[in-house]
């Protein structure tokens, strides 16, 4: 039960990162971007393809299985990903918006992570893949409970990030820019602020921590191109959960998904782990479809 | 003679390019002039400086500023024009700080210069001061109408732009709205005010524009239209001197 | 029968049942605006459902009643329509990307379900021996399969009509006023929100049909016959032949069907060996970049519509 909880609360960290990427961009750019789950694997495979080039120059950080060359091939896959992202805007989502209904943005974004999808497949082909063939010895950390280093990295790293975003977004320009376009983007731009800017790096924050969340989930699960299809449910689910626009609310809502997740194991066979978020969805959306703590605009139409 | 400070010329505009809201309108407004804009429901008035300030597609015509052509300005623009807005609905941000409203509209500014004119902007508003750290939703509708125009002044505009400012408040309110606007021109700052509450705006403006269904119908001096039955017959819908 | 006219009227079987699930995702999206983006699962549900009450009764399973074919593939789109109503209803009030996500998850959902519910599902082997309707009375397969061909040609000309009357009815013109202006529509007493539920679900029991006449011909269900990719596929035929379109719809399914399977003997000729499975994520990106193309270049796809403008112009 003990080590349910504790891994529930690593997979949460890594859904929460991702969620925070999502709830982002869909409450600033108002429509559900089916491909933001392809960024992580996206990243997570950059990342891969960077240590492959830059080689293993340097040894792992002891305790954990990772030193500087990983490191380094994250800041390489943040930036690949929010090229990709920018990339995607750009060619597919900023032409459909100004001819098309909102709809198709969104149905575009499906094709979009198929796309992607595939061509990591392609590249890299479908086996499952890891940073380094470095064995980590789980530490006993009380009886019925083991955690390995990477763990408690992911959950500490995780926790950093969600900090440094909220004082990102309460204390710079840029982020008080990005809350009031969630809110109205005409009257951000009637204040003199160019929102095609705001746009992009809202783009590019939601990239990079999609990179950093599929090079974590890369680092303490495996590397496999199916991994932001599965992880799309959960992002959703987690942002809904929390209330779409609020980045608190979806690190609480990752944090709940990934512990429903691993608890689940529990009481139903392993095989239906993947229908929990699905059912957590269907009930936030039967009883509160604004989230615990209220998305910014509410779902209602 | 110098160029007037805001010309608009025959100006056609809409959200679709087939169907216009404005016919070919046209008005000017010059330097320290508060003009007013008035007209029955449908006749375009808020698409006319929605138009101005680049949220609206202009298909013909133009709008100069000081003879600078800016028509289809991009809206981020505006200050660089020294033109301000505050539109009709939703002119703050409910879910901002007032603090966090007034930093906003000083984005166009120097570090320097936006810490100074938020400060002036709290002395010259004093009734926000007491709500600063707090979002804009506890804010009445007056009050939230003082801060959209405080935010508006900001960038020291030669041409502020309102949308009916006087919509849903108090006659008491209405009338320290205006009387702040009037204490504006007197800085030499321009206003050019949409508005529904025809006698007030009458009795507050130099020039009134009357329009209707899109097109130019009367205009003038404020003081004679006040008398003039004509304005009557247009909100009434019967005919109207074709300019 | 000689082999390529044997294929050819399997591929139309095949093509022809896909056909009905492009009609039902065409009242949905091209006549609604909801995405369903988990078809698959409404077309599993249909061909599951079936073959649980018509299969052979076994020890092993809970299902298999051994009902006439006909009340199986009803039974099957009884179920379908049911799931739609779960997540129709939940998101009836919200905005559609709520929909999408549901549909999504519902797919996902029973794929999980048919992969490890083995009493009810059959697990991973599936079900197999489901009864194909009047086999007995036919000599050969070969003229089997073109009694089957008649069967689904008739079953998706019947569709096609029906869908013709009900878009041309009052209740197709109350459809056709929601998409055009909501707001008035609602101001007339209407209920937008029943009316565009009552779409969804009658788009998906038809995709529950097409699965019960899937089953019918293949005679066994697996899990493998309905992965995410079918979503995918079935997008692609409905963009490509034009929403909004029942006769774009035939035509996309039969289209794309054709470059799906001339691909794959394309790729399975020209590939080595070991880049088979690689060869298999080509295909996919063809069906990528003709959706994505399609929706930049041809938004209208293949035959198009009349459809007003997007009263969206800003």
């Amino acid at each position: 039960m003990l080590q349910a909880l504790a891994d529930g609360i690593l997979t949460g960290s890594i859904i929460a990162l991702g969620a925070i990427g999502l709830t982002l961009t869909m409450g600033i750019l108002r429509f559900a971007n089916f491909a933001h789950a392809e960024l992580i694997t996206w990243g997570a495979y950059m990342a891969l393809g960077a240590l492959a080039i830059t080689g293993t120059f340097a040894g792992p950080i002891s305790p954990f299985s990772f030193g500087l060359p990983l490191v380094f091939a994250t800041l390489i896959a943040v930036v690949l990903t929010a090229a990709l992202a920018l990339l995607i805007d750009h060619l597919v989502f900023r032409p459909l918006r100004s001819h098309t209904s909102h709809m198709t943005v969104v149905f575009a974004s499906f094709g979009v992570s198929l796309l992607v999808r595939m061509v990591i497949l392609l590249i890299f082909g479908g086996s499952a893949a890891y940073y380094s063939n470095e064995l980590q010895i789980a530490i006993r950390v009380m009886p019925g409970l083991r955690v390995m280093p990477d763990h408690v990295f992911t959950l500490g790293l995780t926790l950093a990030i969600v900090v440094a975003l909220h004082l990102f977004l309460q204390k710079t320009r840029l982020g008080l820019s990005m809350r009031a376009l969630a809110e109205n983007p005409d009257l951000v731009r009637i204040n003199g602020i160019d929102t095609r800017v705001v746009v992009r790096w809202t783009w590019v924050i939601g990239a990079a921590l999609a990179a950093v969340s599929g090079v974590l989930y890369g680092l303490t699960v495996q590397l496999r191109p199916e991994i932001g299809f599965q992880l799309l449910l959960p992002l959703f689910a987690a942002a809904i959960l929390g209330g779409v626009g609020n980045v608190f609310g979806a690190v609480i809502g990752g944090l709940i998904v990934g512990l429903a997740e691993s608890l689940s194991v529990l009481f139903v066979p392993a095989g239906y782990k993947m229908a929990v978020p699905f059912f957590i969805l269907l009930a936030v959306l039967y009883v509160r479809p604004n989230g615990i703590f209220g998305a910014l605009r509410g779902g209602a139409k | 003679m110098s160029p007037l400070l805001l010309e608009i010329r025959d100006v056609v505009a809409g959200y679709r390019p087939d169907l216009p809201i404005l016919h070919g309108v046209s008005l000017h407004v010059g330097t320290a002039e508060m003009v007013t804009v008035i007209g029955p429901n449908g006749a375009g008035k808020s698409t006319l400086v929605k138009s101005v300030a680049g949220l609206v597609p202009i298909s013909a015509g133009s709008v100069a500023i000081e003879g600078t052509e800016v028509t289809n300005l991009l809206t981020h623009k505006l200050a660089t024009a020294s033109i301000a807005y505050v539109p009709q609905t939703a002119n703050v941000f409910t879910s901002l700080t007032i603090d966090e409203n007034l930093k906003l509209g000083a984005s166009t500014l120097s570090k320097a210069d936006a810490g100074r004119r938020i400060a002036k902007a709290y002395e010259d508003f004093p009734a926000l001061t007491q709500y600063r750290g707090q979002k804009a939703k506890v804010l009445s509708g007056g009050q939230r109408q003082m801060l959209a125009v405080a935010r508006a002044l900001l960038t020291e505009p030669r041409l502020l732009m309102l949308d009916e400012p006087s919509a849903g408040l108090s006659p008491l309110m209405v009338s320290e709205v205006f009387s702040r606007l009037k204490t504006l021109i007197a800085t030499g700052v321009s206003i050019l005010m949409v508005e529904q509450n025809v006698k007030a705006a009458l009795a507050i403006s130099d020039r009134t524009y009357v329009l209707a269904e899109g097109r130019n119908r009367i205009d003038g001096d404020s003081a004679k239209l006040a008398g003039d039955t004509e304005v009557a017959a247009i909100y009434l819908g019967a005919g109207g001197r074709k300019r | 029968m000689s082999g390529y006219l044997a294929y050819l009227v399997f591929f139309l079987i095949v093509a022809l049942t896909y056909s009905i699930v492009v009609m039902g995702l065409n009242l949905q999206w091209g006549y609604t605006g909801l995405f369903n983006a988990g078809v698959v699962g409404f077309f599993a549900i249909g061909a599951y459902g079936t073959a649980i009450l018509t299969g052979p009764d076994r020890p092993e399973l809970i299902g298999g009643f051994a009902l006439p074919f006909p009340a199986g593939v009803v039974g099957g789109m009884i179920l379908a329509a049911l799931a739609a109503l779960l997540v129709g209803l939940a998101t009836l009030r919200l905005r559609e990307e709520y929909l999408a996500i549901s549909t999504f998850g519902i797919a996902i959902s029973i794929q999980l379900i048919g992969l490890n519910f083995d009493a009810l599902t059959g697990g991973a082997q599936g079900l197999t021996g489901i009864p194909r309707p009047l086999f007995s009375t036919f000599g050969t397969p070969g003229a089997y399969n073109l009694f089957y061909l008649c069967l689904v040609g008739t079953i998706t000309a019947i569709v096609f009509a029906g869908l013709q009357v009900a878009l041309q009815s009052p209740w197709g013109r109350l459809l056709k006023a929601i998409r055009e202006d909501e707001t008035a529509a609602a101001s007339l007493g209407k209920n937008p929100a029943l009316v565009r539920l009552q779409a969804f679900v009658l788009g998906s029991t038809l995709m529950g049909l097409a699965g019960g006449l899937y089953v019918g011909f293949i005679g066994y269900v697996s899990p493998l016959d309905f992965l995410p990719l079918l979503t995918f596929q079935i997008w692609a035929m409905l963009i490509v032949g034009g929403s909004g379109n029942n006769r774009g719809a035939i035509v996309g399914a039969v289209g794309v069907w054709a470059l799906w399977t001339m691909s794959g003997f394309a790729i399975s000729r020209l590939l080595p060996v070991h880049y088979q499975s690689q060869g298999g994520a080509i295909q996919v990106i063809i069906i990528g970049l003709l959706i994505v193309l399609t929706l930049l270049f041809r938004p209208r796809g293949l035959i198009g519509e009349a459809q007003s403008v997007s009263r969206h112009a800003r």
